[in-house]
């Protein structure tokens, strides 16, 4: 990590984000109405805290983390849809900040990853199979003859 | 199956973890220069119009809005740098940002949820190079600036757009490797 | 003077092991009884001379002598003895030493416990593993030498992260790092066999045991880290699909395809190739991983000291080792002999399924968890891979899986028909169906579904046993006689595939999970799960290098008392650190989870959660180790084992 990534998160103290120490929310933070809040809960987090590594605005106590759960909040509580708030941070963080990648150009190779590895292993399973041989065919009345002349039998 | 196809299949596995290892050396090789860094973000405002905020005042800083900052940038192309007197690497760009200043490029400073006198302190011990200077009390600007940590820096060019951005503090290799060049872009 | 021993034991580790490389290879390639016959020697002194270095440096983090720089960054005086001792692998250097230390110590078993492999076989199985060694310790001497020192020493150590002082670090390094690097074992004995040109039905029962420990150990290391991050990070998740997870998570998958593999390979001599690939790729993960998650590359919670000058050392490492067994595959596997035939519908056609199903997830777990410094290197944007996308992605996968394990293990080989399986598994397959249903009563119809396979696995896998012994088809007394004579891998197998059913169960159990956030007052009391919480002192608890804040919480169920629990929240002055003491209480069936946030103005923030079948999580992840382990006692598996002649034989 670059010494100023490490000196900043340093700096921001208390919330060392890589750490976490507090409780993650403070009751205070939650909105009255149980729907919104659950909202605001679902769309948070599938927000990534950018000061962290790898967690969700909700699960994380990094300042930063704490001002946009605050964000998410205002702007549902103005009216947007969950559509609009992840736009909303989208135009100001880039596609970085969204912990499900968008379905674009870039990323139909990792969404189509499952399929193409049942494809792969279904192609080559069904390449690599072997048939049972084919029960040869009966033995003509020439052929029966000679099977008893050779083996003896009666 | 035939041979051919066997064989071309068993090289697979080894096909792709070469190209796998490549890879890895390529950002590798790049992270010891600083060309690559998986931690940090592109600012999708670069492009985009400077966004509307107002600043508070604080210590020497009388707060700016967006419309002073359009007004100056018309004049001249303004740095605007993010800071806090509680953060390290920005006492450590501090000598950087003064020489740039002395050469005559404006520096607006947006100071993060900081406080009057541990920011006044700051600036006695480390020099003054903002020509304006303002308090987010808030958080809110430097969400609607995409900003996630101090400090980071925005070149706003004559027209009020965001040209160039940094995350983390100006160095000499920066300088002279990325704003140099975009400050003679725009000028 | 003892860390310079340690530091002479390790340079002496690295020559042995280097001898052993070329002593094992080179005596098999002449057939040189000699050379061959010195290779385990060689293997046990190696291992003897690492464990030298490894209580050298235990030693001097237990004598607190901080000139050696490893133990002045991580160490301090008032650090509690026994995090001096398992701190010494909570940090780089120590942990490719630990790393090392077990990779001797797979060579030293494979020597102890394979005498009765051919002399060839044992000889280059040896010289893949010390290769391996070599290559690692020489890493370890150059880049990351735990003995180096510094003067003037300090006065006391930096300290040690505190979120790492907790008894689950003690176990869940060495357990893990036991089941990534274990796989080495099977990956030598792939690399040997190729090296031989030669896979037969022995060396399938060879590498089994040594497949399944390492597996059943990689089970456990992994629980061990989600429980520990469940109690230690204070917000109630375990999973978190971060890099670092999922670095141990794809060894894990292959793993399973592994051990279920080289089953095939035993008995009907057949998906050699898939065994030998999945082997080789097995191990090629678990070295992955190790380098991925110390380069830089990763963003990741389990930050270690990130350096790229080591990552291109380990990224060479990794060319030699998984380059070259890679190499070696495309050049010798077209030449293995096929074996026998098969239907698609029979047990090898089950278990060619289960290898499709398990590296495909595995595929998902590499794509995602790589794509992000990929998209970065190609196309220069910024995205990011989190938990939502593993979620969608490896459910759809898994759920194939999970139906087909209880049905798998029913199918004879070769050839088999679908319509007698019915016949076994109808009443399994019905209680799912009941679950299922009764379920999505009070909850949603994923969490239902989960609940209806769970069931259908842990029934379903005892169907085979039920088979076998003629459950309710003969006189009790007959079953218990079938029992007694049953192979005990099938039942460690059904321990084992009940066991994911648990770990399922547990996992679909949040659903009824309930949770709640409040400000609490000393005396007040709070409902929630069906619990009435009070609140009854907050008082000052500091301990030998932290000062702490410590509630206490009176639980009652319908005003029955329950459990007294003591969240508390310790401030390490130290490294200005706070973290956050959850207090768990469990029944086996639910765990009580109370974590202490801020206090302002005489009021304490608390979270008070209930989690309903949470414990059933890594209950079912120890049951599947359980069972791997069970599976192992069958004398069977044991090279060149008979079974004893029973005194009373039947001769009737």
């Amino acid at each position: 990590m670059k010494r100023w990534a490490v000196g900043a998160a340093g700096a921001l103290l208390i919330s060392a984000a890589a750490l976490p120490a507090l409780a993650v929310s403070d009751p205070s933070e939650m909105l009255k109405d149980p729907k919104l809040e659950a909202r605001a809960e679902s769309v948070g987090s599938q927000l990534r805290c950018l000061v962290c590594q790898n967690e969700s605005i909700e699960d994380s106590n990094a300042d930063l983390a704490k001002d946009l759960r605050a964000k998410v909040r205002q702007r549902i509580v103005a009216g947007d849809t969950d559509k609009q708030v992840m736009d909303w941070m989208v135009a100001r963080y880039g596609n970085f900040v969204r912990l499900r990648p968008p379905l674009m150009a870039s990323t139909v190779l990792l969404w189509a990853t499952p399929v193409l590895g049942l494809l792969a292993g279904g192609l080559i399973a069904f390449f690599s199979r072997r048939r049972f041989a084919a029960p040869p065919a009966p033995l003509s009345v020439a052929e029966q003859a000679r099977l008893r002349e050779l083996t003896g039998a009666p | 199956m035939s041979f051919s196809r066997r064989h071309a299949l068993m090289l697979a596995p080894l096909g792709l973890a070469g190209a796998a290892g490549f890879a890895f050396w390529k950002m590798l090789d790049r992270m010891s220069v600083g060309k690559f860094d998986p931690h940090a973000l592109n600012n999708p405002l670069v492009g985009k119009p400077v966004p509307d905020f107002a600043l508070s005042p604080i210590g020497p800083g009388k707060g700016f809005t967006a419309a002073d900052l359009r007004a100056a940038a018309a004049q001249k192309p303004v740095l605007v740098n993010f800071w806090a007197s509680y953060c390290i690497p920005c006492a450590g760009e501090a000598d950087i940002l003064g020489s740039l200043a002395g050469e005559g490029l404006p520096i607006w400073g947006v100071a993060w949820k900081d406080k009057a006198g541990p920011a006044q302190q700051f600036l006695d011990r480390y020099g003054n190079p903002y020509a304006r200077l303002g308090n987010d009390v808030s958080g809110n600007v430097i969400i609607d600036w995409g900003v996630y940590g101090v400090p980071e820096s925005f070149l706003v060019d004559r027209n009020g757009i965001i040209r160039w951005h940094l995350a983390g503090p100006l160095t000499d290799d920066s300088v002279s490797q990325d704003l140099r060049p975009a400050l003679k872009a725009i000028a | 003077m003892i860390p310079e021993l340690g530091n002479f034991a390790l340079a002496l580790a690295c020559c042995l092991a280097l001898a052993q490389a070329v002593v094992g290879i080179w005596g098999a390639q002449r057939r040189d009884i000699r050379l061959m016959a010195a290779t385990p020697g060689l293997a046990v002194g190696q291992f003897l001379a690492l464990a030298t270095a490894a209580g050298a440096l235990v030693w001097a983090a237990v004598h607190d002598d901080f000139s050696v720089a490893n133990i002045a960054e991580n160490s301090a005086i008032a650090k509690p003895l026994m995090y001096k001792i398992s701190g010494c692998w909570g940090n780089h250097e120590g942990s490719i030493l630990l790393w090392g230390l077990i990779l001797s110590i797979c060579g030293a078993a494979v020597s102890l416990a394979g005498r009765n492999l051919p002399s060839g076989l044992r000889a280059r199985v040896l010289g893949v593993l010390g290769g391996t060694s070599c290559g690692f310790l020489l890493f370890a001497l150059t880049t990351s030498n735990p003995f180096l020192r510094i003067w003037p020493p300090p006065a006391d150590g930096q300290g040690m992260n505190p979120l790492l002082q907790d008894p689950g670090l003690a176990f869940h390094p060495p357990i893990l790092y036991t089941g990534y690097v274990g796989f080495a074992v099977p990956f030598a004995f792939a690399v040997a066999a190729l090296i031989e040109g030669r896979i037969d039905a022995a060396w399938g029962r060879w590498v089994r045991p040594w497949a399944l420990t390492s597996w059943a150990f990689l089970t456990c290391g992994i629980a061990l880290g989600s429980w520990w991050a469940y109690y230690e990070l204070g917000w109630g998740g375990y999973w978190f699909w971060d890099p670092v997870e999922n670095a141990s998570l794809m060894p894990w998958l292959t793993g399973t395809a592994l051990v279920h593999s080289a089953i095939v390979v035993e008995k009907r001599e057949s998906l050699k190739i898939w065994t030998v690939l999945l082997a080789i790729g097995t191990f090629s993960l678990s070295l992955s991983g190790t380098f991925l998650v110390r380069s830089g590359i990763l963003n990741s919670v389990h930050s270690f000291a990130n350096d790229p000058a080591r990552g291109i050392f380990i990224l060479a490492l990794l060319a030699l080792v998984i380059g070259g067994s890679l190499l070696l595959f495309a050049l010798r596997a077209p030449r293995l002999s096929s074996g026998g035939i098969f239907a698609p519908i029979s047990r090898e056609g089950a278990l060619v399924l289960n290898n499709i199903l398990l590296c495909s997830i595995c595929a998902v777990v590499v794509v995602g968890t790589m794509y992000p410094p990929f998209a970065d290197l190609l196309l220069g944007q910024k995205i990011s891979v989190g938990a939502p996308f593993f979620n969608a992605t490896v459910l759809p996968l898994a759920i194939p899986l999970f139906a087909a394990m209880a049905v798998g293990p029913l199918l004879p080989w070769k050839r088999a028909k679908l319509m007698p399986i019915v016949e076994h598994a109808w009443w399994a397959a019905l209680a799912a169906v009941i679950v299922t249903g009764a379920c999505t009563i009070g909850m949603k119809i994923l969490p239902a579904l989960a609940f209806g396979f769970a069931t259908w696995i842990i029934l379903g896998s005892f169907a085979e046993v039920v088979e076998r012994v003629l459950l309710f088809r003969t006189p009790v007394a007959s079953s218990f006689r079938r029992a007694r004579g049953l192979p005990i891998a099938v039942l460690g197998a059904a321990i084992a595939h009940a066991g994911m059913g648990v770990t399922l169960a547990g996992l679909a159990g949040a659903a009824l999970d309930s949770q709640k956030i409040v400000s609490a007052k000393v005396g007040q009391t709070f409902s929630s799960g069906g619990y009435e919480w009070t609140l009854m002192k907050l008082e000052d608890a500091d301990g030998p290098n932290y000062t702490s804040r410590m509630a206490t919480i009176y639980v009652k169920k319908d005003g029955v008392p329950v459990v007294l629990m003591h969240p508390s929240r310790r401030n390490f002055t130290a490294q200005h650190q706070t973290t956050s003491d959850v207090a768990i209480s469990t029944n086996l069936l639910r765990d009580l989870y109370a974590v202490l946030g801020e206090e302002h103005d005489g009021q304490a923030v608390l979270r008070l959660h209930v989690n309903v079948l949470a414990p059933w999580i890594w209950l079912g992840a120890f049951t599947m180790a359980i069972g791997g382990a069970i599976s192992l006692s069958d004398r069977r598996l044991r090279v060149g084992a008979p079974s004893r002649a029973r005194p009373d034989a039947v001769t009737a």
